[in-house]
């Protein structure tokens, strides 16, 4: 199939389904399910077929840019995709188990499938208005999502999460808004060749501002963290997996990097920011999670600490720190997803998330049990597993820039050594509590979890062992291309206004 | 240049009611307040003063005769966007006022955090 063709079909075939789910689901619940699997798989193909050619330009309604939108396919976009559509079709077999106990089924899935067409569009377009619109169809969709199963609590978090990623909504819009004031053009090829032109003003600076708030709230760095250790543990499990893995990526740390490296240039007093955001989110995430009882929100916790490695990463601005950020991303994408489903499973078994009632599942879980293991080894940093490579790469780009921040590098690369060691603490506590120990008798009937959600658990697993085993491998495919991709910003511009053209751009405001 | 600090003090007077008040119908209308800031302030954007409507009905009539269309275009997504919000907020308030029988946020504390 011609790669041109491909890109809006990675939009358009999920928002689709958005809408036939429904009406399937008005014959058999069965038969939304059918569908919902179908677009998984199909969104994998077309992600993995997007790596093998990843750059390409899709006009839409073939207007010249930067007049109309346009959909832009890179490496760093192919990594986005691929992650978003493997992790969603372990999620939506995993749902397909774990979602029995709910009505409206459909509709579950009918969100699920908006909440993906979002993050796509968010990975893939190159108009910055255009970012905010599929930014809101994914968190708008998330809001229900966590208010799923309609207890107190959940519609209390939703209602929460809401109101806080609401007011980052708008702090985004504004900053768009002023941005196109400033240059009158939405293309964020064109904004950048724009700003990056002309010295930094007073207006570019509030932008940026607006932005580091309007991100770091969706991205739960630690001033902005408040509703992440609510919405993620109240939404069912696979929505859980979903928000931790996937929402917090796409909506906030992809669009810090596709903005500040694009847009934007990361260095000085940004360079300064975003470092503290990531530190202070690592340190305070990782000291709230170690005294936590409660599986999930102990996980959701864990969440917002390792973001800030990743936002540490982006924020050292060099290209090793980058490539550690992404990789890291990469990595928490799949270890995170895996112990949020993995919690799902103990939680639908054993019928509670009380670390403290848990016990010895090790002899009637053995799948659960094993995965959970190989997550939180992978999530601690524990060599050959991926979490280790990515973390090893951050601490090296922070000693590494020494050279530009002096001596405060190797404070950096202790505090994050500190907060690796933290998080082991944190997961021999959950090892100790729910796999190993006695048995409580109360538990002495628990059963393993339906094949359905074990195969998901496994795949997740095996890609945690393979993405550390073959880090290398990993590294020179996916990740090197796309920290190239995403410091390049003449080649995206080049590509996405090429100058044989430029005679009929005729912008600016007057 | 006055227009521009009123909107934006209408966007930080939306901003204190969410931020700061405890009644739920409250918080709705601080966000809903500040969505129309920002949506004022994308008018301000595009309005030039004795601007004519973008519509162009002879070839010789300069472009800088116009106000500027795009940022109503981008509105009516923005309204649109507001709405979605606005039906989703109001029927977690209906749901949340069922179980708890109160708007205040006080009394809505089955979370830990």
């Amino acid at each position: 199939m011609d790669n041109f063709q491909l890109l809006p079909l990675l939009i358009a075939v999920p928002l689709g389904a958005a809408f036939i789910i429904p009406l399937a689901g008005r014959l058999r619940d069965e038969a939304a399910e059918a569908i919902a699997l179908l677009v998984g798989v199909a969104l994998v193909v077309f992600a993995a077929a997007t790596i093998a050619a990843p750059a390409s330009v899709y006009r839409m309604g073939k207007w010249p840019p930067p007049f109309g939108i346009v959909i832009v396919g890179d490496a760093l976009s192919s990594l986005m995709l691929l992650l978003i559509a493997v992790l969603s079709l372990c999620v939506i077999i995993y749902a397909l188990g774990y979602m029995k106990r709910f009505t409206a089924r459909p509709k579950f899935y009918t969100l699920l499938m908006l909440m993906i067409t979002g993050m796509n569009g968010v990975v893939l377009t190159g108009d910055i208005f255009n970012l905010y619109v599929f930014l809101e169809i994914a968190a708008i969709s998330s809001y229900a999502l966590v208010a799923f199963g309609t207890e107190d609590q959940e519609l209390e978090a939703a209602f929460k999460y809401l109101v806080l990623s609401g007011v980052a909504s708008s702090f985004i819009l504004l900053g768009i808004a002023l941005l196109y004031s400033k240059t009158g053009t939405l293309n964020m090829a064109h904004l950048a060749k724009l700003i990056s032109g002309a010295p930094a003003d007073r207006v570019v600076q509030f932008v940026m501002a607006l932005f580091i708030a309007g991100f770091g709230l969706k991205a739960a760095m630690v001033p902005f963290h408040a509703w992440l250790p609510d919405a993620h543990p109240s939404a069912p499990a696979p929505i859980s997996a979903m928000l931790s893995g996937l929402l917090i990526k796409a909506l906030g740390v992809y669009a810090i990097i596709r903005i500040f490296n694009g847009i934007f240039t990361v260095s000085g007093t940004l360079s300064t920011i975003l470092i503290t955001m990531g530190l202070l989110s690592m340190v305070v995430g990782v000291l709230l999670a170690v005294g936590q009882w409660d599986f999930k929100r102990l996980l959701a916790y864990h969440s917002i600490s390792q973001m800030g490695y990743v936002v540490l990463g982006i924020g050292l601005g060099t290209p090793l720190g980058l490539a550690g950020a992404i990789f890291h991303m990469v990595n928490h994408g799949v270890f995170k997803s895996l112990l949020f489903l993995c919690s799902g499973s103990v939680e639908r078994s054993t019928g509670t998330r009380n670390l403290k009632e848990l016990g010895g599942l090790w002899h009637r879980m053995p799948v659960t049990s094993t995965t959970c293991s190989i997550a939180s080894l992978s999530i601690s940093g524990v060599p050959p597993f991926n979490g280790f490579w990515s973390k090893l790469l951050i601490i090296v780009a922070a000693v590494q820039a020494a050279s530009t921040l002096g001596n405060v590098a190797y404070v950096i690369a202790g505090i994050t050594i500190f907060v690796s060691f933290m998080t082991l603490v944190s997961f021999v506590k959950v090892q100790k509590y729910v796999i190993f120990g006695k048995l409580p008798e109360k538990l002495a009937a628990v059963k393993e979890a339906p094949v359905r959600m074990c195969v998901s658990l496994v795949v997740l697993a095996a890609l945690c062992v393979g993405l550390g085993v073959f880090s290398q491998v990993a590294l020179r495919k996916l990740v090197v291309p796309a920290r190239d991709a995403a410091l390049d910003k003449t080649a995206y511009i080049e590509r996405v206004l090429p100058e044989s053209e430029s005679q009929t751009v005729m912008l600016g405001k007057q | 240049m006055v227009l521009y600090v009123l909107t934006m003090a209408i966007f930080l007077a939306g901003l204190y009611a969410t931020m700061a008040k405890k009644n739920i119908m409250k918080i709705v209308i601080g966000m809903l307040i500040m969505d129309y800031a920002v949506n004022l302030m994308l008018v301000l954007i595009g309005y030039r003063r004795d601007g004519l409507p973008p519509i162009m009905t002879s070839p010789d009539e300069p472009a800088s005769a116009f106000v500027d269309p795009l940022p109503q275009a981008l509105i009516v997504t923005s309204i649109v966007i507001g709405l979605a919000m606005t039906a989703l907020m109001a029927a977690l308030c209906v749901r949340l006022y069922q179980r708890y029988g109160t708007f205040d946020t006080l009394h809505m504390r089955k979370l830990k955090g």
